[in-house]
């Protein structure tokens, strides 16, 4: 269908020219339509306009607001002298935590992206074409999606298990090979790769699904012509699936970068208490600390504010690279 | 030319090539779920085990972790909890909440942005996706000085309401987009015909268009439920009062007192916790392919 075309046939209800001609109205009555349908809008769109703005405009406007002050307890806005205090503090590093939560945010993004953009290809690549039977492929994501439905301090008691130094799996197996007395959750380089894989887990399944569901829209003719051919599964997977693969790959990477600047509750639910020690506090969670257990509600607003404005800044390259329509349909592929 | 006996071991070669290949497979999807089955099936076993652990063996059956049902949870003399039901009831409250706001906001909107052109429509997907964007804790900051402000920190029930409808606030505008998907599936032939025969437009909303994308409701109101019944993050800030905790408050405080003590109790806890999320989540998994950005985080 071409665009002009469905266009107007979505537009079909603002054309009153179209419902005159069919029901025969007057010039009047085709007025109080036009007005009742303003009024129809209007209406089905409010609760949702008032949604957007109450819970996403007015808050952004206030954190910049407050990102001048140095609202503490008391929730006043003091504004600071100079106005933009607490930015200084953040660029000019007095704070020293400041360096360290932006590598370890770093870190987290950047190995976190290789499991949830790259595993997940592998996973979905492997449960959409070479495993076959299709019960079993899908009995194998339903596992995989398992951490993400499971509620999240449910998830945080699991690791806690997993990782408890004396009934805990991972320290009884760890001690087999040599690694006696590590306290998974607390030693340095081994809570950063927990704190990787913990959220591994959870964002694999959603990329799997992408790929997946984009797999299954690759037209069976091409592969059955590379097979007639004399290509082996390594062949299609190579040569046919990862090149048509190409926007579904970008899409995933694009928002999971998005998705892990911004996520810290598994950190938050499992290291409670100890997290900046154990070298897993990110940029969000510091942010969080910094709010509501320092009570610097300024502060925490600035660093807030800066987190945003990266994530705002790869939204505006996105929207340049994808074109608005690639952006949300990732799983069309176009052969 | 090639005798039976090479064709032989041409086939062996190939089951062989393909057996490997197999194995390769399946061990690439298998092995990385070992830690995720042992931890679900250590959930089930410890739950009925006297005491604590470290396999899939239970040890010493039991159901004495499942004693909260019918009394307070104490801690060192000193009841934690008076009892386990006003939890899952704030927590039904939360999750149904939640859902039916949620339902409320993005089927209306859905409609009217899947159906009608009006100034500012453009726009108005496109900040959907850039709000989506942001970073979660700057909203949670700058709302917890808007309650604050109005008088509704720490205020029991009010703040538990409060947190309703910022949970179906923040939410809405992802399932509006998940929505309107599914209101764009249907021909606009039907609703045309229902007005052509006198239909108000709203009655061709309710009862024509809606029974018709209800899997798209289904979905939205399935995972809707799902986060509101493991919302930590909001409950966590602002919720104070004790008596409108939710299950994952009280799970998240006890895990702190009894970890190394009480598996058992916590894993009985849990497990009573998992329960509906799972059977909700065995409901959904036909619309799994309906996740698009709406579950993107994480």
């Amino acid at each position: 269908m071409s665009k002009k075309f469905s266009n107007l046939l979505r537009g079909y209800v603002i054309r009153p020219k179209a419902s005159i001609s069919i029901s025969g109205l007057g010039g009047f009555k085709s007025f109080l339509k036009e007005k009742s349908r303003t009024f129809f809008v209007i209406a089905f769109l409010t609760p949702f306009l008032a949604a957007l703005t109450i819970m996403y405009g007015l808050p952004c406007a206030l954190s910049v607001l407050m990102s001048f002050t140095d609202m503490g307890l008391s929730f006043e806005l003091h504004f600071l002298n100079p106005l933009l205090k607490n930015y200084y503090t953040i660029f000019h590093v007095a704070d020293p935590r400041v360096p360290v939560v932006a590598q370890t945010t770093i870190l987290y993004v950047g190995c976190t992206l290789l499991i949830n953009a790259g595993f997940s290809l592998v996973l979905g690549v492997l449960t959409a074409y070479c495993i076959r039977n299709e019960n079993v492929a899908s009995v194998l994501r339903l596992l995989w999606f398992l951490p993400r439905m499971t509620p999240v301090i449910i998830y945080a008691l699991l690791w806690l298990w997993f990782t408890d130094p004396t009934y805990g799996p991972l320290s009884i197996v760890s001690s087999w090979i040599g690694l006696k007395g590590v306290r998974w959750l607390l030693d340095k380089p081994y809570s950063q790769l927990l704190m990787i894989l913990v959220n591994g887990y959870i964002g694999a399944s959603w990329g799997m699904v992408i790929y997946v569901s984009s797999i299954k829209t690759i037209p069976l003719e091409i592969i059955y012509a590379a097979k007639a051919d004399g290509a082996t599964d390594w062949d299609v997977i190579r040569r046919i699936i990862l090149p048509l693969l190409k926007w579904p790959i970008l899409f995933v990477t694009s928002w999971q970068t998005l998705s892990l600047l911004g996520s810290y509750v598994e950190i938050l639910a499992i290291w409670d208490g100890y997290s900046y020690t154990s070298g897993v506090e990110v940029w969000s969670l510091f942010t969080y600390h910094t709010a509501f257990e320092g009570y610097r509600f300024g502060y925490s607003a600035a660093l807030a504010i800066i987190m945003a404005t990266i994530a705002l800044i790869l939204v505006a390259i996105y929207f340049k690279v994808f074109g608005f329509k690639r952006m949300l349909e990732p799983s069309r592929i176009e052969v | 030319m090639r005798t039976a006996e090479g064709y032989r071991k041409l086939i062996w070669k190939a089951k062989i090539r393909w057996l490997i290949g197999n194995i390769i497979v399946y061990s690439i999807v298998c092995i990385p779920l070992v830690p995720i089955i042992l931890m679900y099936g250590w959930l089930i076993a410890q739950a009925f085990s006297g005491v604590c652990i470290s396999s899939l063996i239970p040890q010493k059956l039991t159901l004495d972790n499942f004693y909260f049902l019918t009394g307070p949870i104490y801690w060192g003399g000193t009841p934690l909890y008076k009892s386990y039901w006003p939890l899952v009831r704030n927590t039904l409250l939360l999750a149904l909440g939640t859902t039916g706001l949620v339902v409320a906001i993005t089927s209306l909107a859905g409609y009217a942005i899947s159906r009608f052109e009006f100034k500012g429509r453009d726009p108005l997907l496109k900040s959907v996706v850039v709000v989506h964007s942001i970073p979660g804790v700057l909203f949670l900051i700058a709302l917890m000085y808007v309650l604050n402000t109005i008088g509704l920190y720490g205020k029991g029930f009010l703040t538990l309401l409060s947190v309703i409808i910022i949970k179906a606030g923040l939410e809405s505008p992802m399932y509006t987009w998940m929505l309107k998907g599914f209101f764009d599936s249907v021909p606009w032939e039907l609703e045309w015909a229902a007005l052509v025969d006198g239909c108000s437009r709203f009655a061709a909303w309710r009862k024509v268009v809606m029974p018709l994308i209800f899997p798209g409701i289904a979905a939205v109101s399935i995972f809707a439920f799902l986060s509101g019944w493991g919302e930590y993050l909001l409950v966590l800030t602002y919720i104070t009062d004790r008596k409108w905790y939710t299950l994952s408050l009280a799970l998240s405080e006890l895990t702190y007192q009894f970890k190394h003590v009480d598996y058992g109790m916590l894993a009985a806890f849990s497990l009573l916790y998992l329960l509906p999320a799972m059977v909700f989540f065995l409901l959904t998994q036909k619309y799994l392919m309906t996740m698009r950005i709406v579950a993107y985080k994480g």
